[in-house]
């Protein structure tokens, strides 16, 4: 059992749902990315969704394709995130999640990225534009070094399709709550209860719920029907504004400790 | 995937439904005005000493370029299946303008998105689209070229999929378009085929397009395939030189990846980022090549090569002078390509050249490089 599913297995007998932070790797710097994510933790995060900048992130809004775009300027690689990792894991045993888009991993093979992203540290791996029917070699390169897979769902998903990306995730099946990509929300899809308990019956693995969650009254709301809460956008936001300072990652911590404490109550 | 499952399904029925074949067959007679002529190029194959040479005339189609017959296609498509609401991109402007033109003619909402630099760089099209009532959306973000006006256009769609189709230009994305758009295209082989049997009583030795996307090249190749002995040659943009962010020639540079849904070559770092690209020509200025020409390629069925900028110039050049013929200067591409070849081919052989767009939408950019003193004046 990796670090993920781990944490699972806990929350699940604690009766409590997880917390999970998106952050965009190397917004502002590398450096300010480990603080961050050591912020978050402490604040009482449970997994990290830790995203590889890429530069035609297609699945993603405004707020973090710029998050990326400021983090490729940097002149950020693939490589230098997961020796980001391993310094992580020098301080922290949290949960790892990383969240790429398929390309820099095909550019670098299946079989050697899902090594390097074992011996950093990392505990899976999210591809966003990988559709679970064209992931069996991706999987089975992940399952060998004990990483998980996880996939997305969507509103329009089948049952049949819902039943494949079931197969082939583990750790957690994440649930996109709305149609469109990333980013923020004023209210929250009305659907949800039914759509996460129509997952449930394919999935043996719990279902996290991500995409416009933004507020600790949306991150309550969705708490009390999912396994997981997913915010990216909103703390993407605040990083880029607060931007490379030094009392940023306390920020961003304070305000994820809110949401936390609403993804708890 | 449900969109694409969807698409995919309706794509089928379309295709076995007689009324909307006889329905496209009306509308490419009576609106694209295909067929489009097969022409002798007389006066450039005299000058060229080889081959007979022949132009494909998609320059002729309404709107000046083959792109109305993919965005015709999909229009009525989009209609059958109910979306009031079409979406595309567009590079330099001529697959933007073919689906406002297609959505006009249809009654369909259209928006368009185009990288903000090339709006800069093809106002006129611009203006043509908005003209059509078309809603032109320039993106800021990344290169604000062709790449990122697809990203864009890829998230409007899978927000508004319940009543919106995408209108994807060129044999890429994610499938089923690169089918789609290859049959909608295929027009132009079946009848360059036919046209050829007409004046020459047999099949060509050679066939050359240029290829950005992919969609006139595949569109002229499809219906020769089979034909083993019929040479096919695809021209890419050389730019200024083969280094990185100089070309878009993917053969040439790059390595498979898959970028926006298709697996094919993509110039990218070692990391997988994708690589910026350069050609003087906007329709061919992208990063990947449709993933059935990556197929051709690596099945050495079609042979891949590439035209520099000043040369795509010279074939821009000598097209106007030799034949009154203003191409697009993507078409120059394979002009440039045919000039440089069909001079050692024996004289009995044939060579049909896709004639791929007109060149009104260049005549700026080509002035400043042909004739940079007249350019000064305006």
């Amino acid at each position: 059992m990796n670090r993920i599913e781990a944490r699972f297995e806990l929350l699940k007998t604690a009766g409590k749902t997880a917390f999970i932070p998106y952050i965009t790797a190397g917004d502002p710097t590398i450096a300010r990315t480990r603080e961050i994510v050591l912020a978050l933790e402490k604040a009482g995060a449970d997994v990290i969704e830790l995203g590889i900048p890429f530069s035609d992130p297609v699945g993603d809004g405004p707020v973090i394709q710029e998050a990326m775009m400021r983090a490729l300027e940097t002149g950020i690689t693939p490589g230098d995130v997961l020796e980001l990792v391993k310094s992580v894991r020098e301080a922290s045993e949290v949960p790892i999640l990383l969240f790429t888009y398929y390309n820099p991993i095909l550019a670098v093979g299946e079989a050697e990225f899902a090594r390097r992203a074992a011996e950093a540290g990392a505990d899976g791996v999210l591809c966003v534009d990988l559709p679970p029917e064209e992931a069996d070699t991706h999987k089975a390169a992940l399952d060998a070094h004990n990483l998980c897979t996880v996939f997305l769902t969507a509103p329009t998903s089948t049952d049949a399709r819902l039943a494949l990306v079931a197969k082939q995730c583990t750790g957690f099946v994440y649930y996109v709550s709305r149609m469109g990509v990333t980013g923020e929300q004023a209210a929250l899809a009305n659907d949800l209860n039914t759509a996460v308990s129509r997952i449930k019956k394919h999935s043996q693995v719990p279902v996290a719920v991500g995409f416009g969650i933004s507020k600790p009254e949306h991150a309550r709301e969705v708490a009390s029907m999912a396994d997981g809460v997913v915010v990216g956008s909103a703390i993407v936001r605040m990083i880029g504004e607060l931007g490379d300072t030094p009392e940023m990652a306390g920020k961003v911590g304070d305000f994820v400790q809110t949401l936390v404490e609403a993804t708890k109550a | 995937m449900y969109a694409l499952d969807e698409l995919e399904q309706a794509y089928v029925s379309a295709q076995s439904d007689p009324e909307f074949q006889a329905t496209l067959d009306s509308y490419r007679k009576n609106y694209i005005g295909r067929p489009t002529a097969l022409y002798f190029a007389e006066r450039m194959t005299e000058e060229l000493g080889g081959a007979k040479v022949y132009f494909k005339r998609e320059d002729l189609a309404h709107t000046g370029a083959h792109k109305i017959n993919n965005a015709l296609g999909q229009c009525l498509l989009a209609k059958r299946m109910g979306k009031k609401r079409v979406i595309a991109e567009t590079g330099a402007g001529q697959h933007g303008v073919a689906t406002a033109t297609a959505s006009a003619l249809l009654g369909l909402e259209c928006i368009v998105y185009m990288g903000s630099e090339d709006v800069e760089r093809q106002k006129l099209n611009v203006f043509r689209m908005r003209l059509l009532g078309t809603t032109v959306i320039p993106v800021d973000s990344g290169s604000k070229t062709l790449k990122d006006a697809i990203n864009e256009a890829l998230r409007d769609w899978v927000t508004n999929v319940e009543h919106t189709h995408y209108v994807l230009g060129t044999v890429h994305g994610p499938h089923p378009f690169p089918l789609i758009c290859r049959d909608f295209q295929s027009v132009i082989g079946k009848e360059a085929r036919q046209q050829i049997f007409e004046a020459e009583g047999r099949l060509p030795n050679t066939l050359i397009a240029c290829i950005g996307g992919g969609s006139n090249a595949i569109g002229l190749f499809y219906d020769f395939i089979g034909d083993e002995n019929i040479r096919m040659i695809g021209v890419e943009a050389g730019g200024t030189e083969i280094t990185p962010g100089m070309h878009a020639a993917r053969f040439a540079g790059g390595v498979k990846g898959m970028l926006q849904g298709a697996m094919s070559y993509v110039l990218q770092d070692d990391w997988g980022q994708i690589g910026s690209t350069h050609s003087v020509s906007a329709g061919l200025d992208y990063a990947s090549v449709g993933p059935e020409h990556a197929l051709l390629h690596d099945d050495k069925r079609v042979e891949y090569t590439y035209a520099s900028d000043s040369e795509a110039l010279e074939g821009f050049k000598a097209c106007a002078r030799l034949e009154g013929i203003i191409p697009a200067l993507e078409s120059a591409h394979a002009v440039a390509h045919a000039m440089k070849v069909v001079p050692d081919m024996p004289k009995d052989d044939i060579v049909i050249v896709n004639m791929s767009g007109r060149g009104d939408k260049d005549v700026d950019q080509a002035m400043r490089f042909i004739l940079p003193e007249e350019s000064d004046k305006f």
